[in-house]
Order: structure tokens, then C-alpha cells, then sequence
């Protein structure tokens, strides 16, 4: 009942999530282009089936995702379970269950992400046939569990976010000087859909989990970034695909239309 | 789509189970061999799992069937005979609405104005957590609308896209010394978030409609790129919009 009443609850309030978009549609198919809509009655359909997707995603997320990276996190920093006796100086290595927790999962939602599968073949194409579809997919994938367990590391250690997020940046400048140049634009995109909309929750209370369960570290100020890092590995570990596979194919600039 | 022959309309339903599936294989796989503990609350978390397959599916099979089809025709009609100003005004329009439905978006800035109320940073109260929750969605959308048009911008006048991204990222640096720590985070993590189900679908078939109607621009090179802008601006204007709240 009271699942029942939260649905309701969800609904009435995801009705002005999608108000702005609905009035843009509308509203420039009407004003700008005076065109009728198409398809009418098959587009309130549409309307109506996301609003009530939403209500139930946003509900599933409450009862299940979000208290489940909450719980792994507690499960796995639990000084019992790892077989700590003083609690007090815990080193970092103590951890290791979290970083392979952080790493599996990030490798796993990402290999089977179908946004990447696009990208894979998108860059396949651009680059002629020299970044392979797997290969691309499988670095991007190890790209975001590496991204995972270093942001999983920093939780635990409780250094400063912006000091990995900025070498991350210089990185990947440094990065874009050599890489091939119209790789550039979709390694980009890359880190930016490479996080689903449900990976991104489970991620989130992961990070929040721990810096919850974690002696010493406080969840607003150390529990985001998880996210950040799965987001800026990918363009990383595209763009150094891309170098290498350029420098696999003897060195040959790979065409570029711009140039 | 080649990879299964279903039904048209069981295509999203299997597609939510195919994302939350390697989640399912790798919680339980840490639960039965590592931990050894049953998971607190299971039927909760099967009820909630089951919540997610259905809302993702039916969130798509919607976004097909209306959305989608009639955002990615407009961006096509806008990106071939509309004027400038007209253009612009319609892909802010478009990263402001997507982003404010984007579902990903609506669970984090709830979650960080729970966080943000336990710390005490703002009042504890149910309307309080939903103003802090709803600020922050609209100054990520503000500033995704404002990617936008900076990305058309771009592909427009052919300026190289990874200038302006430097330039993203120096003025990231520079505002990340002066936001206060407990927004740096949530600002960093928002980039990551804007760009999901709805964004990008409408913000990539604007941007290849766009490049595709100009003379000398290729579809390929020159439409991809919004999403990238749409991942830096939140950024800064999160942190700017922490500066300002707390």
C-alpha cells in the first residue's frame, strides 16, 4: 500500500518533470513550424507511457538500486568481514574487496552498454576500419572500471576530487594534441554515454555507501565523484585506443575530412 | 537493430533487463561467494528491481513512439531552413526540456539534497530538500541548454572543438579554487549525468541534422560534440550555483 501510494506520489510529480519538454515540442511545432502534429493520438500515447515509466523507474530506484549500493558498501567495508580487529588505523589496502566490487562492476555495465556499441561503430567507421568494434568497447569498458577503482580509492583515502579530476583533464589535453583528429570529437561524446541511467544511481550510492561506512570521511564532501571519474576515464582510454591503433597502422595519418 | 527478432514492442523490455542484468550477475556473485550474507530487505529490492525493468521499459517504448520521432524531425526541419536566431532559440529550448525529464538527473539531485540536509546544509525539511533538489536541476539544465547553443555555434562556424574544450576545462580549474568543497563533487558527477536516456538522442540528431545540411560539414566529424559540451558546462555552473547557495 504504502508502494502503492509512493508510485502515486512519484507520478503526480514527474507530471512537471516533463512539462517543459512536452511545451517545447508543442510549442515549436505549433508556433515555428504550424505544422499539426502526426500521429496525434500515438504521441499522447508516448507521452503518457513516459510519464508512468518514470514514476516507476524513479520509485524502483528508491526500493532497489540506491539501497543496494548502499548496502554493498556497508557489506564490504564491514571491519568483521574483512577481519579487522583494531578499527582504528585501517590501511587502505584493507579495502581490496571495494576496488574489485568498483572494478567488476564498472567493466560489466559498461561492456554491455548499447550506447557504447554505437559509438564502437561509429569510430569504426570514421577511422576506416582501424579501431576495431571490441576492442574499442573493451577499453572503454576497462577505462571506466579503472576510473571506478581509483575514484573508490580516493573515497577511501579521502583525497581532494578536483585533484584527480584536473590530472585527468591535463591528461587527456595532452592526449588530444597527438590523437588522431577526428577521433577527438566522439571520444568526447564517448565519456559521456558510456554512464546509464542505472548504472549511474547503483554508482552513486556506492560512492555515498562508503564514505558513509568509512571512519573519517563525510558523504557530502567525499561521497560524489564516482561518476566524474566513470565519465573522464572513457575519453582517456578512446583517444589512447585510437593513438595506438594510428600507430599500429604504420604510422599513416588516418584521413581526415577537415584537413 | 539486427541483433533480435522480437516484437517491436518487447524490444525495450528486453533492453532494461539487458542493462540491469550484468548489475544482477555481479551484486549476486559478490554476494553468494564473498560476503556469504543474504542481502537485507529482498523482496523490497526484487519488487524495486522489477519497478526498474518496467519504468525503463515503458519509459523508452514512450520516448519512441512520441518523443523521439518528433524531436528528431524538427531538429532536422530547424537544422535545414531556419534562421539563426530561431535555431539557437530552439536548441537551447531542447537542452533545457531533456535535461530537466532526464531520469538519472532527478534521482542524483534528490539523493545530494538528502546528503546536503543531514550535513546540515540546508533545512531538514521535505520543502527545503525539494528546492535544493530543483535548483540544482535547473542550473544543470540551464547550462546544458546553453551547451547547445554553443555547440551549434561550433558546427556552424566550423570552430575546432577541442579549443573550446580546453577552454572548458581551464575555466573549470579556475572556478574549482574558488566553489566551496561540498559542491565539487556533485558538480563533477553532474557532467556525467545530463547525458542520458532522453539528451542524447535529440541533442545527437540535431547536431548530425545540422552538420548534414551545411555545405563542407561532415555528418560524421562535425555533428558529434554537443554531447561533450553538455558533459562541461554543468560543471562549472554547479559549482557556481554552490557558490551562491551555501
Amino acid at each position: 500500500m504504502n508502494t502503492l501510494l509512493g508510485l502515486l506520489h512519484t507520478g503526480m510529480r514527474t507530471i512537471w518533470d516533463l512539462l517543459p519538454i512536452a511545451l517545447i515540442i508543442f510549442g515549436f511545432q505549433f508556433l515555428y513550424l504550424q505544422r499539426p502534429v502526426p500521429n496525434l493520438k500515438k504521441v499522447l500515447l508516448g507521452f503518457f507511457y513516459v510519464l508512468v515509466g518514470l514514476a516507476f523507474f524513479l520509485e524502483g530506484l528508491e526500493l532497489a538500486l540506491f539501497p543496494l549500493g548502499k548496502t554493498m558498501a556497508a557489506q564490504l567495508t564491514d571491519p568483521e568481514f574483512l577481519g579487522i580487529v583494531h578499527t582504528e588505523n585501517i590501511h587502505w589496502l584493507d579495502y581490496y574487496w571495494v576496488y574489485a566490487f568498483a572494478f567488476a562492476i564498472g567493466y560489466a555495465t559498461t561492456v554491455a552498454e548499447p550506447a557504447l556499441l554505437a559509438v564502437a561503430i561509429k569510430a569504426n567507421e570514421v577511422s576506416g576500419g582501424a579501431i576495431g568494434i571490441w576492442g574499442l568497447r573493451n577499453a572503454v569498458a576497462l577505462g571506466v572500471a579503472l576510473g571506478l577503482v581509483l575514484g573508490t580509492w580516493r573515497i577511501v583515502t579521502g583525497y581532494p576530487l578536483h585533484w584527480f579530476i584536473i590530472s585527468g583533464y591535463l591528461i587527456v589535453l595532452i592526449q588530444t594534441v597527438f590523437a588522431p583528429r577526428m577521433i577527438v570529437a566522439l571520444a568526447y561524446d564517448s565519456g559521456g554515454v558510456t554512464t546509464s541511467t542505472v548504472t549511474v544511481p547503483l554508482v552513486a550510492a556506492l560512492g555515498l555507501g562508503l564514505a558513509h561506512n568509512i571512519p573519517g570521511r563525510s558523504a557530502l564532501i567525499d561521497g560524489f565523484g564516482l561518476i566524474a571519474f566513470a565519465s573522464l576515464f572513457p575519453i582517456m582510454t578512446v583517444l589512447a585506443h585510437a593513438q595506438i591503433a594510428q600507430w599500429r597502422a604504420g604510422r599513416q595519418p588516418l584521413s581526415s575530412p577537415e584537413n | 537493430m539486427n541483433r533480435l527478432r522480437v516484437p517491436i514492442s518487447l524490444q525495450p523490455l528486453l533492453n532494461s533487463l539487458r542493462d540491469l542484468l550484468p548489475i544482477v550477475i555481479v551484486v549476486s556473485t559478490f554476494q553468494l561467494l564473498v560476503i556469504r550474507q543474504p542481502l537485507p530487505n529482498l523482496l523490497d529490492l526484487l519488487l524495486g528491481i522489477l519497478f526498474v525493468v518496467i519504468g525503463l521499459s515503458l519509459f523508452v517504448k514512450g520516448l519512441e513512439m512520441g518523443l523521439f520521432p518528433i524531436g528528431q524531425s524538427m531538429a532536422h526541419a530547424f537544422a535545414r531552413k531556419g534562421s539563426l536566431g530561431w535555431l539557437l532559440l530552439f536548441a537551447f529550448a531542447l537542452g533545457f526540456g531533456t535535461t530537466i525529464a532526464e531520469p538519472a538527473l532527478i534521482a542524483i539531485a534528490r539523493e545530494a539534497s538528502e546528503i546536503a540536509a543531514a550535513a546540515q546544509l540546508i533545512h531538514s525539511s521535505e520543502d527545503a530538500m525539494q528546492r535544493y533538489a530543483l535548483g540544482l536541476r535547473y542550473t544543470v539544465a540551464l547550462s546544458v541548454g546553453l551547451a547547445i547553443i554553443l555547440g551549434v555555434m561550433r558546427i556552424i562556424r566550423g570552430w575546432p572543438i577541442h579549443w573550446l574544450i580546453v577552454g572548458g576545462y581551464i575555466c573549470i580549474i579556475i572556478i574549482t579554487e574558488f566553489a566551496p568543497r561540498e559542491i565539487i563533487g556533485i558538480a563533477y558527477d553532474s557532467g556525467g549525468v545530463t547525458t542520458s536516456t532522453i539528451t542524447v538522442p535529440l541533442v545527437t540528431a540535431l547536431g548530425v541534422g545540422l552538420a548534414s545540411s551545411l555545405q563542407g560539414r561532415n555528418p560524421m566529424t562535425d555533428g558529434f560534440g554537443l554531447i561533450a559540451f553538455a558533459s562541461l558546462t554543468p560543471i562549472m555552473f554547479v559549482m557556481l550555483y554552490g557558490m551562491v547557495i551555501h
